[in-house]
């Protein structure tokens, strides 16, 4: 239960300066992605894709998964709502950033490998966390008591933890028996200067997008427990 | 007033109750039967028949369909204790909530090994499978896989029935978990039925052991938060 002495969020969600500089970043990012870094010279175009694709894969997997499943032990351990919450936004956030990864390497492989998707270890892996994320959600969504809710999907997050790792040894295995003729990914070459710079600011925006996001989604969850909370004690 | 019994006795009391169920009514078993043998048939025509080989397209079959019908199995499992909140019953028992889980696991083991007993003959049987020693190895990569798919399943079973959509739910938690089950199962049964030697198979076997290593022990841990003390 939120106690009701917790500090409710009071900025008015539009004034989110936080939000507002990350945009800003990404933005700023594009443009230097775009009009000031080189073009590569065997990809051509398609490479800046690298530059959002990479970023939120790593942004989803090694922060916003991870973030979940830590969050859901701790939540298990210490029962503190907040640790439910962080959860929760990092799972969804994580779904968004997910989503990218999956809209955008399609159209950069086409491109590059002919083909919009391949059964290749690192593309199944993604597609089946993006489906772990989805039974999460879908998980909160079907659980009304609160308590109940967080002990689920806190269950759910750490199996879904133990999992990833099954997930990527069976499809790496699977790919490495069955080799697939189409699987011309070059072995990420050294990139010039400039496009480290760029890469790694978009990494940064990009982080820095992910925290404004997971900060508002956080907000919302506080808001709506609170009101919660609220409608409890006035029933 | 008997003494409270140990774990591994108390979750047989629970599993034979389940199964004590199951057996007076046979509902769940012969509905998951008859939908296993279906599927088994139905996939048949899905393929032609002259450009896919039967034998190459009998593992992925077998354990797609034993995944499915599994899964009929395991709504039942916690879905029995909602009626008269029977749950409140095993609660109360003198027992921790780990044998109630082994329990309940142990009999959905029963189950679909039940299941896989009549599976695995029909798809060797209309698949012109080659019935030799194959068979022996296909029983006990069954064996790994049912635990696996049981310790899994069980848990979300029990989380499933307490949610807004029960039946749609569960296998919505469950598949992605049955992937490097079916992948691991298919792969190495497709290996040792054309005949190859085991230690073809035996990486797939690897990850199936480690499966349930991990899975029978992280699910036992988390069952009991899984209940509403």
């Amino acid at each position: 239960m939120t106690s009701a002495s917790e500090p409710l969020p009071t900025a008015r969600p539009r004034r989110d300066p936080l939000l507002g500089v990350a945009i800003v970043a990404v933005a700023l990012v594009y443009v230097r992605a775009l009009a000031f870094t080189p073009i590569e010279a065997r990809q051509g175009a398609a490479q800046k894709i690298l530059y959002i694709h990479a970023t939120s894969a790593f942004i989803a997997l090694y922060v916003a998964f991870a973030l979940m499943a830590i969050a859901s032990i701790l939540y298990l351990w210490l029962k503190d709502e907040k640790l439910d919450r962080v959860a929760e936004s990092a799972a969804e956030v994580g779904l968004a950033f997910t989503t990218v990864v999956l809209l955008t390497g399609p159209l950069w492989g086409k491109t590059i490998w002919g083909a919009w998707w391949t059964w290749d270890a690192r593309l199944t892996s993604t597609l089946f966390l993006w489906f772990l994320i989805v039974a999460y959600s879908l998980l909160r969504g079907a659980v009304e008591e609160r308590g109940r809710r967080a002990r689920y999907s806190a269950v759910l997050g750490i199996l879904a933890a133990l999992l990833v790792p099954f997930i990527h040894l069976s499809v790496y295995l699977f790919r490495t028996l069955h080799p697939m003729p189409i699987l011309l990914k070059p072995s990420a070459p050294s990139m010039p200067s400039e496009m480290q710079v760029t890469f790694f600011s978009a990494f940064l925006a990009f982080l820095l997008l992910f925290a404004a996001l997971l900060r508002a989604r956080y907000r919302i969850a506080t808001l709506r427990d609170h009101v919660a909370s609220r409608e409890q004690e006035h029933a | 007033m008997g003494e409270a019994p140990g774990t591994l006795a108390a979750s047989w009391i629970v599993a034979r109750k389940d199964l004590a169920i199951e057996f007076r009514t046979r509902t769940a078993f012969l509905s998951a039967l008859v939908f296993a043998l279906l599927g088994v048939t139905i996939f048949y025509f899905a393929w032609d028949a002259t450009a896919v080989a039967a034998a190459d397209l009998a593992p992925g079959v077998l354990w797609v369909i034993f995944t499915f019908a599994g899964l009929l199995g395991l709504q039942r499992s916690f879905g029995s204790e909602l009626a008269d909140r029977a749950i409140d019953g095993l609660l109360g028992a003198p027992i921790s909530r780990e044998a109630i889980y082994l329990g309940k696991a142990l009999a959905n083991l029963v189950f679909v090994s039940g299941i896989l007993a009549v599976t695995i003959p029909a798809v060797v049987l209309f698949y012109n499978l080659p019935f030799g020693p194959g068979i022996g190895a296909l029983a006990g990569i069954a064996a790994l896989a049912a635990v696996g798919l049981v310790a899994v399943g069980t848990l979300f079973s029990a989380m499933a029935v307490n949610t807004r959509m029960a039946e749609l739910l569960l296998p919505m938690l469950s598949l992605p978990f049955f992937v490097p089950i079916v992948m691991g199962a298919a792969q190495s049964s497709a290996r040792l039925m054309a005949g190859r030697p085991i230690a073809e198979a035996w990486p797939w076997l690897r990850i199936l052991v480690a499966f349930d290593i991990v899975f029978v022990t992280a699910c036992t841990l988390a069952f009991p938060y899984t209940l509403d003390e």
